[in-house]
């Protein structure tokens, strides 16, 4: 196994992520990727909490996190790469050649336009996932396993929400 | 619903709150104790601001939620580090929840605890393999 899902998602390690994904993909352990969590002892023992005995939570910073990705990805078990921004997860496509990205959750906020129920973008945001793209990683928005990816494209021209 | 003050937060995943809190309702008519929290399309720190918006506005020290691992649940632990003596009781279910509107403990968060023990034991499982 490896990586098998490299995620953005806002709310980090939450119910879609330990439940959703967790459970179908048979994933025992995440890799957080974010400064301030990576900083604080206090977050890192919430997150913690927060999902099953039998899953792992590995912390990074974003500068410390590519050295790591290659060990992660020859580990015999099923793991997640998870970001809680679009400039974390584009760090780690063009230093740590991640490959598929998930837009998973990116939610309301002052300037940011709404495109699906669960993502919503600021013009900043939009084109650092074009970047993503550009630098050959497949962009896809997809908030659980049973829901239907919507292709960058499509996501980028979407809006909802008026 | 009665008339009687809110004293406790109830959040959770998509319509979960605004459906539990309906159902204490229909059972017990004491709906209006508890206040629903919806959260679809917020980020964390909205949620954040959210719960900690309504603790300010009813005065409640309790909340409930959902899903241990939920956006919910991490958001109440960040604000209830602000709140001394306040609780979060994770993993709220209807048991409980009647449990606690209708209890009779003055304090709201010894009453949470005590429901949380309620809702627990409530969980029984019927039939299976033969």
């Amino acid at each position: 196994m490896t990586l098998v899902l490299n995620r953005i998602d806002d709310r980090l390690i939450h119910g879609q992520v330990v439940v959703g994904w967790g459970q179908p993909l048979d994933v025992r352990f995440i890799v957080l990727v974010d400064d301030a969590v990576a900083a604080s002892d206090w977050e890192q023992e919430l997150y913690r909490m927060g999902v099953p005995p039998e899953m792992e939570v590995r912390f990074h910073s974003v500068a410390d996190a590519a050295r790591h990705l290659d060990t992660y990805r020859t580990e015999p078990q099923a793991g997640i790469l998870l970001t809680g921004d679009i400039g974390t997860m584009a760090r780690l496509v063009i230093d740590a050649g991640v490959r598929d990205v998930n837009v998973g959750g990116v939610h309301h906020r002052a300037g940011r336009v709404q495109h699906l129920r669960y993502v919503f973008l600021t013009p900043a945001e939009q084109q650092a996932l074009r970047d993503i793209a550009a630098h050959g990683a497949v962009v896809t928005a997809q908030d659980v396993p049973a829901a239907r990816a919507v292709p960058l494209e499509e996501l980028l021209v979407t809006r909802e929400g008026g | 619903m009665s008339d009687a003050p809110a004293i406790a937060l109830v959040a959770g995943h998509a319509d979960f709150a605004a459906g539990v809190v309906s159902a204490v309702d229909l059972i017990t008519g004491h709906g209006g104790r508890l206040v629903p929290i919806q959260v679809r399309g917020l980020c964390g720190d909205d949620i954040q601001a959210l719960l900690r918006e309504r603790l300010t506005e009813t005065g409640a020290r309790v909340i409930f939620t959902d899903l241990h691992a939920g956006s919910c649940t991490m958001a109440a632990r960040r604000v209830l580090r602000e709140v001394p003596g306040a609780v979060l009781v994770a993993g709220a279910n209807l048991p409980m929840l009647l449990d606690f509107v209708l209890s009779h403990e003055p304090d709201p968060v010894t009453a949470a605890i005590a429901s949380a023990e309620r809702g627990r034991a409530a969980v029984t499982v019927h039939g299976g393999p033969a």
